[in-house]
């Protein structure tokens, strides 16, 4: 008798249970909730809620709606700070993963610092470089001027400082969470590999761009994924850093979903809202996949 | 040589990407005069607790209470993920039932799911169960981890299935079998699986803002932005603040690196 056999559906249910209750409440529940709720003028705190059909979706579609331009606004913000920091992320950490891959001495403890920063919670990290990247008693351009630097750009308040200093904390704050995954790719990559591109003639940068990188294909792709997926849910840096400032032109979908739901209760607007920036994720997910699988394709045949 | 320079370049780009770090917690040791002087210095002189003594006791800020309720939530929410996800990983695993197909591939089909997709909604649903305000909607509904099951379940499947066999032949029941053979095989990965809960959940940051109003039930992320905008130009004290809510993440960092790190990279699915 196999071990599986052993019991009853009944103690698998049982087995099940806790979790699945968990679940149905809070994931599956909301996700026709929220289908639900964005065919509704839904204010939590006011008693009617009356069904408007696709009227919430349709407003956020129609350029004359009060709701239009702050919507595309944030969704803009999120565009422009997806675009520039998830080629940073893909570049940067790939390169941190190959110099942590070479041998040398105390490799772990910086391999250790790189990834620390992630550690810590996005309000911190907004608090902190908040502080650092103040325009007048910042350290950043205190000692951007020590190097002979412009020493008054308003990081936090300007365009385009702002979204260079949303998308640079971002890459100091993440950029270990990526170069570890990588780093488990190259490791996995056999020895053998290397061996014949060295039998073959190939240099270092040889086997580096016929060796490692179609190697780490799969890893790539994956943290492709996961970077846009994490840069598009950009919230905490533009809520501490910069408010959405200037004007409101750092503030990104999640922070616009989130004010327009939790703090101004247009629940119903909210949610189609967050429906319509699922839609392309979802949509750039099959993007970036069909494009590394069409690459694969092409090299091998 | 050229190993020598490359050496250095390293360590000089390492001291360059860790320095903000060191420099906030030097700051937070300085006078409120102090930390926004320009140039800035690095070493705090004098040297004063001042800023820690004024945040942990104020009341309006109370970051003493709000360093427990942050223990408090992260610690409950990371051993609801384990007991739940381990049970269900445990059944989809191991045990044969009509449906299990399609159990497994609904959890997994959700971690694809955007979170934002699940913010308002659960709003609703918080506030219908008397949570808002609470640390129950800080432990609750992140407990429900599609990662957790997926995790464990991969773990699970890969124990040689010989010493649960044994077990029963000696008369073990699925429940002993389960809590005396096969847990205790896996603690690395419920260890690294609670890891990762603990510190998302302490880390966690829209939702609390949202769902929590009270400053006496704030967690210290949420806790953080309260005490921007209460001392927007106080950075010796928003830097303590900042290192309080560090110092428990940094130390588990230090302590179980490895979990951190291995559970990661074999997964990265947290993020």
């Amino acid at each position: 008798m196999s071990v599986a056999r052993r019991s009853s559906a009944g103690v698998a249910w049982l087995f099940l249970a806790p979790y699945l209750v968990l679940f149905g409440t809070f994931v599956l529940a909301p996700i026709v909730l929220g289908l639900w709720i964005s065919l509704h003028s839904w204010d939590f705190t006011l008693p009617g809620k009356p069904f408007v059909g696709l009227d919430n979706y349709v407003d956020l579609f129609s350029s004359g709606s009060v709701s239009f331009e702050p919507f595309w606004n944030s969704m803009q913000a999120t565009g422009i700070f997806t675009v520039f920091s998830v080629p940073l992320l893909i570049v940067v950490p790939l390169a941190v993963a190959l110099a942590m891959n070479q041998k040398f001495r105390g490799r772990n403890i910086f391999r250790a610092v790189f990834f620390a920063p992630y550690v810590l919670g996005v309000a911190v990290v907004g608090v902190v470089w908040r502080f650092l990247l103040d325009r007048n008693i910042g350290a950043v351009n205190n000692y951007l001027g020590t190097i002979g630097l412009p020493d008054a750009t308003a990081w936090l308040s300007s365009l385009p400082a702002a979204w260079v200093a949303l998308v640079g904390v971002t890459v100091w704050w993440t950029l270990g969470f990526n170069a570890v995954i990588y780093l488990a790719g190259l490791q996995d990559i056999s020895a053998e590999l290397y061996d014949a591109a060295k039998v073959d003639g190939a240099g270092s940068w040889a086997s580096f761009w016929h060796v490692t990188l179609p190697s780490l294909r799969p890893v790539t792709m994956f943290v492709t994924l996961i970077t846009i997926i994490a840069s598009a849910n950009m919230f905490g840096q533009s809520f501490i850093m910069t408010n959405g400032a200037p004007g409101q032109d750092t503030r990104t979908a999640i922070f616009y979903i989130a004010e327009t739901g939790l703090q101004n209760f247009q629940m119903g607007e909210a949610a189609a809202a967050s429906w319509i920036l699922t839609l392309f994720l979802m949509l750039l997910s099959v993007l970036v996949f069909g494009f590394f699988r069409l690459r694969g394709g092409t090299e091998a045949s | 040589m050229i190993k020598a320079l490359r050496y250095t370049v390293l360590v000089v780009l390492t001291a360059l990407f860790i320095s903000p770090l060191v420099f906030v917690l030097l700051t937070s040791f300085k006078s409120a005069r102090e930390a926004v002087q320009t140039p800035p210095t690095w070493i705090p002189n004098p040297f004063t607790t001042q800023a820690y003594e004024r945040i942990l006791t104020a009341s309006d800020t109370p970051v003493f209470r709000w360093f427990l309720n942050s223990m408090l939530a992260a610690t409950a929410n990371a051993v609801l993920v384990v007991v739940t996800a381990s049970l269900a990983a445990y059944a989809l695993a191991r045990l044969d039932f009509r449906g299990k197909k399609i159990v497994f591939a609904l959890i997994v089909s959700t971690l694809f799911v955007p979170p934002v997709i699940l913010v308002i909604p659960n709003y609703e649903i918080v506030g219908r169960l008397f949570w808002l305000d609470t640390l129950l909607a800080i432990i609750v509904p992140t407990a429900a981890s599609a990662f957790g099951v997926f995790f464990l379940n991969q773990f699970f499947a890969s124990l040689p299935l010989e010493l649960e066999e044994s077990a029963f032949l000696d008369g073990a029941t699925r429940w002993q079998v389960f809590t005396k053979v096969v847990l205790p095989l896996s603690k690395p990965a419920l260890a690294t699986l609670a890891l990762l809960s603990f510190l998302t959940n302490w880390n966690d940051f829209l939702w609390p803002v949202y769902v929590l109003f009270s400053p006496e039930n704030q967690t210290l992320q949420a806790g953080l932005s309260t005490l921007q905008s209460a001392n927007s130009v106080r950075y010796d004290l928003l830097m303590a603040g900042a290192v309080v809510a560090s110092v428990p993440v940094l130390l588990l960092y230090l302590l179980a690196q490895r979990f951190v790190i291995e559970g990661v990279s074999r997964s990265g699915l947290k993020g």
